[in-house]
């Protein structure tokens, strides 16, 4: 059950050797304990996150994409520390907070910050707009120059808010617009790393385009380090320099991201890319779409080894009794299959009609 | 706006099924108004469509915009009391607006049905899922119990639910989400409706399920022939399965053409931002995308002239016509419906020299 810890954690980073590493993620795991009967006895384990290894840059964007249930929101809380890993390590600045107390924990949540999925939900309709972005200024005890309003209304231009909203509650704005007061937020304290939970799946199309604009723009601007969780792929290849596929709480493959939009590797992969709809209707029929079958099997008692292997096409005896490793098979590029696709050594033809890959990527 | 608008000739289609004088479903001059406190909701304000049998209408909009409003119009689902509507719907020559409460029951289910976005809060949490199917065909059908429930079976077969044999007496909460939508889909056609509305049907799911519910959907349309109304938000969802689209915005109907002229040749500026906002992976990545300004206007407090002219990057071009009329609902190429004030050769150069090489 518990994989091998490759070092596929360095072995990711060394790929563009770019950068160094913010935060290095070794072997994380997650089991959400199942307590049945009078005594509350524990009879098994939601495997939520089991053995996950990566590594995020500075000032890069890493996304992790998967199914509902793959785990990939408790691995963001995991790193937020929201969440109590069960298993494995975090290291953030090369200091260790797995297990840190909430105390300790306090001075880092500077450094720290969280977007979440629902504008509504993540803030409180009691408070005003003020209250909410200069939240954190008062929690961290935080003195600014010319006081805490005046770094808010900042906040609030910074993000395309007019300062005046300042006396505002959320009930009063757009979907858009909270989404942007959430994002002040969580910029209020110059974090270095933001862990941003599906920030704009909530958002109608139009809108959604404002927010990963000003997501980025804020990065170049600030330079900060994003980890965003998402599921939509073309959002994903549009904001992430590289991207994680998680499949049933594990990692099936990483790498930069033209790689891994142009020669996916694992089978998973592929399949959820020629699932995503082409809004293009001469597409509808040329387009050669591989269907999983079946839903994502339960966390509570998964596939032995090779996860996928039950939803797999190209499954054979050894993928149900051998665990693949997770190898770079590729600079860059790891994979956890045995049979990988596209897997050609040396320049190839791309999938797509793009132009070759940009070395920087 | 299109109170005089023709919705397009009716097209001959080789396909079996009865040929009533109408379209099988036509809608005219819908409109919906809520009044609240604030002032009246304008939620639907003259739309007008129609759909054959056999045919897939998209409806695509942004929140607020008056697609869900629309479907629940057709199904008679506002509460009494709540919505002032006007204008027609007919289905199969019958007029289903202002028709009595009990008439509109009955057509539901047997001759429309409808696919809700969250089958969770659509389905009762009580019953199992065999027993919500069964007492829908019992009340269309007058069968023992015991047909009903093989009929139940078999469609929980047929919308690809493994083991239907003890999936039947599952509750709700039991499913997985894709099941749940799919035994949503299997309740919607148990009794072969005509007219199937499907309202974000693929919202909640994941991809590789979303792909799986949009084949299912294609396949039972081929096989019943039915005529389908799908509501998203999503243009990629439409482009897969709709034969016609239209664009909605502030309530009222912008565009309205084939899928494929939508998609090869958009007229309207609001649905070239729409195509430009979205992030497409059958298209080389772009360093910036071009977000549509601003945001969806409230539907108490429209804004004069064209709804869309406060986002609209081209409306000084129509000489301030965009800020003080509304703009006709007209035919601007066969079966090509566009509401906008720009003359034909600015959209000319716009379209070439702007938006379709960003396209």
């Amino acid at each position: 059950m518990t994989s091998a810890p490759t070092d596929a954690a360095t072995t990711g980073s060394h790929a563009s050797g770019q950068g160094e590493d913010l935060l290095v993620v070794t072997d994380l795991q997650k089991h959400f304990p199942i307590r049945r009967g009078l005594l509350q006895r524990q009879v098994g384990a939601v495997q939520a996150v089991d053995g996950m290894s990566f590594s995020v840059r500075k000032g890069e964007t890493l996304s992790l994409v998967g199914e509902s249930g793959c785990g990939k929101t408790t691995t963001g809380r995991m790193l937020t520390r929201l969440l109590e890993p069960t298993g494995g390590k975090i290291l953030f600045e090369g200091r260790d907070i797995t297990h840190i107390s909430a105390g300790k924990m306090r001075p880092l949540r500077r450094d720290v910050q969280m977007i979440f999925q629902d504008p509504y939900g993540s803030l409180n309709p009691r408070h005003t707009v003020g209250t909410i972005v200069g939240a954190p200024f008062r929690l961290q005890n935080v003195k600014t120059e010319h006081g805490t309003k005046k770094a808010v209304q900042d906040l609030l231009e910074l993000v395309g808010l007019s300062p005046e909203h300042y006396n505002r509650y959320p009930h009063e704005f757009s979907g858009g617009q909270r989404q942007r007061i959430g994002i002040a937020r969580a910029l209020a304290l110059k974090p270095k790393l933001i862990v941003a939970d599906e920030p704009v799946s909530a958002l109608d199309v139009s809108i959604q385009a404002q927010v990963i604009n000003l997501l980025e723009d804020l990065q170049d601007e600030l330079g900060l380090t994003y980890v965003t969780i998402a599921h939509d792929l073309s959002v994903v290849r549009h904001m992430s320099d590289r991207v994680a596929v998680m499949y049933l709480g594990k990692m099936v493959e990483i790498a930069d991201r033209t790689p891994l939009y142009e020669r996916p590797m694992h089978p998973y992969t592929v399949a959820l890319m020629s699932a995503v709809p082409i809004p293009d209707t001469g597409r509808r029929t040329k387009r050669d779409r591989i269907r999983l079958e079946g839903d994502v099997p339960s966390p509570i008692n998964p596939p032995s080894a090779c996860r996928f292997h039950t939803r797999c096409w190209k499954a054979q005896e050894i993928c149900s009794t051998v665990e693949p490793p997770f190898a770079e098979l590729a600079p860059g590029h790891c994979v956890a299959c045995h049979f990988p696709e596209n897997l050609i050594d040396l320049p190839m033809p791309t999938v797509h009609a793009h132009s070759p890959a940009s070395p920087q990527d | 706006m299109s109170t005089n608008a023709t919705p397009r000739s009716t097209v001959p289609r080789d396909r079996p099924g009865p040929t009533p004088a109408g379209p099988f479903l036509q809608v005219r001059d819908l409109r919906v108004h809520f009044p609240t406190d604030d002032g009246v909701v304008k939620s639907v304000d003259g739309l007008s469509f129609n759909v054959e049998r056999g045919q897939t209408l998209g409806i695509v909009g942004e929140s607020g915009s008056g697609k869900s409003v629309t479907s629940l119009s057709i199904m008679g689902l506002h509460p009494p009391g709540t919505a002032e509507i006007s204008g027609q719907v007919v289905l199969n020559d019958d007029n289903l607006i202002g028709a009595s409460p009990e008439h509109v029951r009955r057509l539901r289910g047997k001759n429309m049905a409808m696919i809700f976005q969250d089958p969770l809060s659509a389905m009762h949490p009580y019953y199992t899922v065999g027993h919500q199917i069964i007492e829908a065909y019992r009340i269309h059908n007058r069968v023992s119990k015991q047909v009903a429930r093989k009929h139940a079976i078999d469609l929980l077969d047929r919308v690809g639910i493994p083991q239907p044999g003890s999936r039947v007496d599952d509750y709700p909460h039991q499913f997985s989400g894709g099941m749940r939508q799919r035994a949503m889909i299997a309740m919607a056609l148990s009794c072969d409706p005509e007219l199937l509305i499907a309202d974000e049907p693929t919202t909640a799911l994941d991809v590789t399920v979303q792909a799986q519910i949009l084949d299912l959907i294609r396949d039972l349309q081929q096989e019943f022939n039915s005529a389908v109304i799908i509501i998203t938000h999503d243009l990629g969802v439409v482009a897969e399965l709709a034969d016609d689209i239209l664009v909605m915005y502030a309530g009222r109907c912008v565009e309205y053409a084939s899928a494929h002229e939508i998609f090869t040749q958009p007229r309207h500026p609001y649905t070239w931002g729409l195509l430009g906002s979205m992030p497409r992976l059958d298209r080389e990545r772009t360093e910036r995308l071009k977000p549509i300004p601003g945001a969806p206007p409230s539907l108490i407090n429209v804004p004069n002239g064209c709804p869309f002219h406060p986002r609209c990057a081209y409306a000084q071009l129509t000489g301030g016509a965009s800020e003080t009329q509304l703009p006709e609902l007209v035919e601007t190429s066969p079966r090509h419906f566009l509401a906008c004030h720009l003359s034909a050769q600015d959209r000319q150069r716009v379209w070439d020299n702007d938006i379709k090489p960003s396209l």
